[in-house]
């Protein structure tokens, strides 16, 4: 468990600190923060101690290796536009994000799971057409414009959802996260599906009825197992677009999170928070990462060994 | 040729009760090209204590007839007539409430392969536990004891420490030991076994048969023996229901039938086997290939290979008749048959 | 023997109820007729291109023109005359000439953008398959690179560093999506190297790129182009997704994405702002969702019976048919 443990930390800290570099000197190509936060009349004085005071007239290797001596101090910068420090500012948002994606995760799960059995439990019947819909609709609908009509047709026309923010309860969640479900529920669904419709003709699902066992036993205690592992890399994959930030979602409904601090960062080229945004969701990913490959194990005694091993 | 079951017992034995009365069970299958009959008006009795064999090819619908009688076809097979009576009830028409309740306690299968048979994610503890929590309403606790006892039974060494353990953690021999153990762990009235030596080594299977003997002695089961092998059939059943396109075309005790076959393709399948004492001579073979199902001949199902094919095998059907006692078969010139 | 019948084998093909097609081009096409779905879905397809592409010629001009007095009128009329009949937006611009013209501008850049990651996706994909070994790690580490790294950073820095025009947001899109045919090439071309076809190829003297050109390609290609039909999807979304977040493309450009996120401020006087573009890229992704399904059956050889099956048969079959095995009654 430790070797597996430190194996994984190994070949995932070198495709991060690619990433952490590519993100910082991407980052700077993209221009001078100076002239978007000096008035227009600034002086070139003006500009020049601005740079220097932020370290921007060095050369963008000093600065970043000025930037990585800092992370093991947990230094990790300043933001420009507020003055408080990167970390914090990710910190704060990052929550908001996560329970999103969990509420999201949470929800797609669990409706997936029931329409997927059932609608490979039954070829043709109301769920599999609900299933198919779904999953037709999951990669043909843009989310923006999904949220748009939500707004529009409970916000403004019903007049029952808020239209953004935080501040209604749970009402304010409502939008945000069924315009996040759209895409995890369709493409679980029939992830759930294809692996519930080959574990149903498992010959270990004709033993079971051999033995006398009730559909439901069969589909709940003996294919549903089975079907788990797909499943649970699909859902992986989600969770991980999720918490990456739905930049989409949060913009539109004003939602404090991680992908909206990180757009507003690029535009208002606040590097230093926009790296902490990168290295927190990285971080996190790789949480995940393992969380799953626990999840794995969990469900198979031939996993289990093989991460013994 | 002898049959060793016979020389033990088979002829002294007492007949027991029939158990399992198959009449005119007829299988459709559909196709995107149209309905099929997979499995043609077959039928034959199996009593307690006997081993009846199904011999046949791949594709002469033996397996199917047998996954019918258990009830696992596929959603595109019919049943389209005929009775499978367990005990004098029939099957067929049975409330899928009923026929749950007899699936494990009355009725039970050995599958050919027990790697897949067998769910990779439960201890084979669990699996060995579930018919009894399922019929009889066991704890957990008890099941278990009940599991241990069936390793025991089928000759699992040490099952106190083995039955925690998962499928893929035993040899093919012992899997196959484990489906037996489930199969028979509610002393099922009637017993198929499906291919259950195919995926075996030949002393692993030796072994496996012997279970199989010892268990429906113990047991007072009817096993119906699924096979293509003729030595297994020869070793281990009582009666033998040779099958071929869907139809019977010979059935009747083994020694009778293995001796004076009164059908020319259970002649032609018995000289098909290497003997010893004829070595150096030509084996022979059974020209050409069975019809495909969608072509299966209206008049005599073996026509098109037969040496003995005249005018009447094309144009009538022979009927399944009596040619000696207890021994039937499917051919116009059976007389002329022999050895 | 196992009991599991499968009508793709054994059963269905040597009836000869099907006659074997006289050419492959004619046969698709007569599939595709036996498809209702797919059909609807190509004409529908076709149509849409024919009306951005031909339409924008003719109302090309249109799309910009400016006239208060008949500003933010409501769809559904022609009082206005038919230019109007999906309505105006707030500066007097004609719905119906900037769908097409913002059409045209999607099309513009998720066609070339799938073609370029397409043809070099699978170009190195089969290349790295075929040869294993070193080509093959560095192709897929460069893959895992482009995969983690957040595409929107990269429109941005595009959008910054050069002009933002259509042709950068195709490069970038095109970037970000090689990964996916690299993959897919990768992993056929790298188990069929190992066939013995190739080996025979291979004994004869023939070079490398002659058997990726003639026993790879024509057999990988039908997995790709389903990917490609796909990702054609995927690739719109993308692009709207980065119009409608400002970083695609610019006004006074137009597109569906653009368009949706331009009419957003407008959602409670004028809803048909928004509307009309989002249901365009659905209706559009769709149909090209529902061809890639048929697509991959039809490349599929033993797939592709299904579509051969009557359409009365297929649907009693579908009635019946319960997956798990059923009681029998």
């Amino acid at each position: 468990m430790l070797y597996f443990l430190r194996r994984r930390s190994l070949t995932s800290l070198l495709p991060l600190l690619f990433v952490l570099v590519g993100v910082f000197v991407l980052a700077r190509l993209t221009g001078d923060p100076t002239s978007l936060y000096l008035p227009e009349s600034a002086t070139a004085e003006q500009r020049r101690a601005f740079a220097a005071s932020h370290g921007f007239d060095d050369p963008v290797w000093k600065q970043l290796l000025h930037y990585l001596q800092g992370i093991p101090h947990l230094d990790f910068g300043t933001s420009l536009r507020t003055g408080q420090t990167a970390a914090s500012m990710a910190l704060r948002a990052f929550p908001n994000t996560l329970q999103l994606a969990f509420a999201t995760m949470l929800i797609s799960v669990v409706v997936a799971v029931v329409l997927g059995s059932w609608a490979a439990y039954r070829p043709n019947s109301l769920a599999d057409r609900i299933s198919s819909l779904l999953s037709m609709t999951a990669g043909s609908v843009p989310d923006f414009w999904f949220a748009i009509m939500g707004v529009w047709i409970f916000a403004v026309i019903l007049g029952v959802l808020p239209t953004s923010g935080t501040d209604n309860g749970l009402l304010s969640w409502v939008l945000p996260v069924v315009t996040l479900c759209v895409r995890p529920i369709g493409v679980l669904t029939q992830v759930v599906r294809g692996a519930m419709v080959s574990a149903l003709s498992a010959p270990y699902v004709r033993l079971a009825r051999s033995k006398g066992a009730t559909d439901v036993r069969l589909v709940t205690h003996h294919a549903l197992r089975n079907a788990a592992a797909p499943a649970l890399t699909v859902a992986g994959d989600l969770a991980v677009g999720l918490i990456n930030g739905a930049v989409v979602v949060e913009t539109i409904f004003g939602w404090p999170g991680i992908g909206k601090l990180m757009i507003d960062s690029i535009l208002q080229r606040d590097f230093a928070v926009l790296q902490a945004c990168v290295l927190l969701t990285a971080l996190s990913i790789f949480v995940l990462n393992i969380l799953i490959d626990l999840g794995y194990a969990l469900l198979d005694a031939r996993v289990r060994e093989t991460v013994k091993a | 040729m002898t049959a060793t079951s016979l020389d033990l017992d088979g002829a002294t034995r007492p007949r027991g009760d029939v158990a399992l009365d198959v009449e005119n069970l007829s299988v459709d299958i559909r196709t995107p090209f149209g309905t099929v009959r997979a499995v043609d008006s077959v039928s034959f009795t199996a009593r307690r204590g006997e081993t009846v064999a199904l011999l046949g090819e791949s594709g002469c619908g033996k397996s199917l007839t047998a996954t019918s009688i258990v009830g696992l076809v596929d959603p595109v097979v019919d049943i389209a007539d005929g009775a499978i009576r367990l005990d004098g009830e029939d099957l067929i028409g049975m409330s899928p409430k009923r026929r749950r309740a007899a699936a494990g306690p009355e009725l039970a299968i050995v599958f050919q392969d027990a790697l897949t048979a067998l769910n990779p994610v439960y201890t084979v503890g669990t699996q060995l536990a579930e018919p009894f929590r399922i019929h009889r309403g066991l704890s957990r606790k008890e099941a278990r004891a009940e599991a241990i006892r069936l390793m025991e039974r089928v000759g699992i060494p040490e099952p106190e420490s083995r039955v925690d353990s998962y499928p893929h953690q035993f040899s093919g021999g012992m899997r196959q030991r484990l489906l037996i153990a489930i199969a028979v762990a509610l002393s099922p009235a009637v017993l198929l076994a499906d291919e259950p030596t195919t995926a075996l080594d030949v002393t692993v299977q030796a072994q496996i048969m012997k279970l199989l003997r010892d268990l429906r002695e113990e047991r007072d089961m009817a096993v119906v023996l699924i096979t293509h092998d003729l030595a297994l059939v020869a070793e281990q059943a009582d009666r033998v229901v040779v099958m071929y396109a869907g139809n019977v075309v010979e059935s009747g005790p083994v020694d009778a039938v293995f001796s004076t076959p009164k059908h020319p393709y259970t002649k032609g399948l018995l000289e098909s086997v290497p003997v010893a004492a004829e070595r150096g001579a030509d084996l022979k073979s059974i020209g050409g290939a069975p019809p495909e199902l969608s072509a299966i001949p209206s008049a005599c199902v073996y026509q098109d290979r037969c040496p003995l094919v005249r005018d009447i095998c094309r144009t009538d059907r022979p009927p399944l008749r009596e040619v000696a006692e207890d021994h039937a078969a499917a051919c116009h010139f059976s007389e002329e048959v022999s050895r | 023997m196992t009991t599991m019948i499968d009508p793709t084998d054994g059963v269905a093909p040597e009836t000869g109820a099907t006659p074997p097609p006289r050419s492959g081009r004619l046969s698709m096409w007569r599939l595709l007729l036996r498809d209702r779905m797919a059909t609807v879905a190509l004409v529908v397809l076709v149509l849409i291109v024919l009306s951005t592409v031909g339409g924008s010629l003719i109302l090309g001009d249109k799309s910009n023109d400016q006239d208060l007095a008949r500003g933010a009128i409501a769809p559904f009329s022609l009082d206005h005359g038919w230019l109007y009949v999906l309505g105006s937006d707030k500066l007097g611009r004609s719905m119906i000439a900037r769908m097409v013209v913002g059409g045209r501008t999607t099309l513009a850049v998720a066609v070339p953008a799938v073609l370029i990651s397409l043809v070099i996706g699978s170009l190195i994909g089969m290349w790295a398959g075929y040869h294993r070994g070193w080509r093959e790690t560095v192709a897929m580490r460069v893959a895992d690179v482009i995969m983690s790294f957040p595409s929107l950073l990269m429109a941005v820095v595009v959008l910054y560093v050069f002009s933002p025009s259509a042709s950068m947001i195709v490069v970038v899109l095109a970037i970000t999506r090689i990964p996916i045919y690299l993959r897919t090439a990768r992993a056929e071309s790298a188990e069929l190297q190992s066939r013995t076809f190739v080996d025979a190829a291979r004994t004869f003297g023939t070079r490398p790129t002659a058997i990726i050109r003639r026993h790879v390609f024509p057999i990988v290609l039908p997995t790709l182009l389903t990917v490609a039909t796909l990702d054609f999807c995927y690739v719109m979304l993308a692009e709207s997704s980065l119009s409608f977040l400002g970083i695609g493309i610019q006004p006074p450009g137009v597109s569906w994405g653009l368009m949706v996120s331009q009419g957003r401020q407008y959602l409670q006087t004028a809803w048909w702002l928004s509307f009309f573009p989002g249901l365009a890229i659905v209706v559009t992704a769709v149909c090209s969702t529902l061809l890639a399904s048929w697509v991959r059956i039809a490349t599929d050889p033993s797939q592709r019976w299904r579509l051969t099956v009557p359409r009365k048969a297929a649907a009693r079959r579908r009635r019946q048919a319960p997956i798990v095995e059923g009681e029998v009654s």
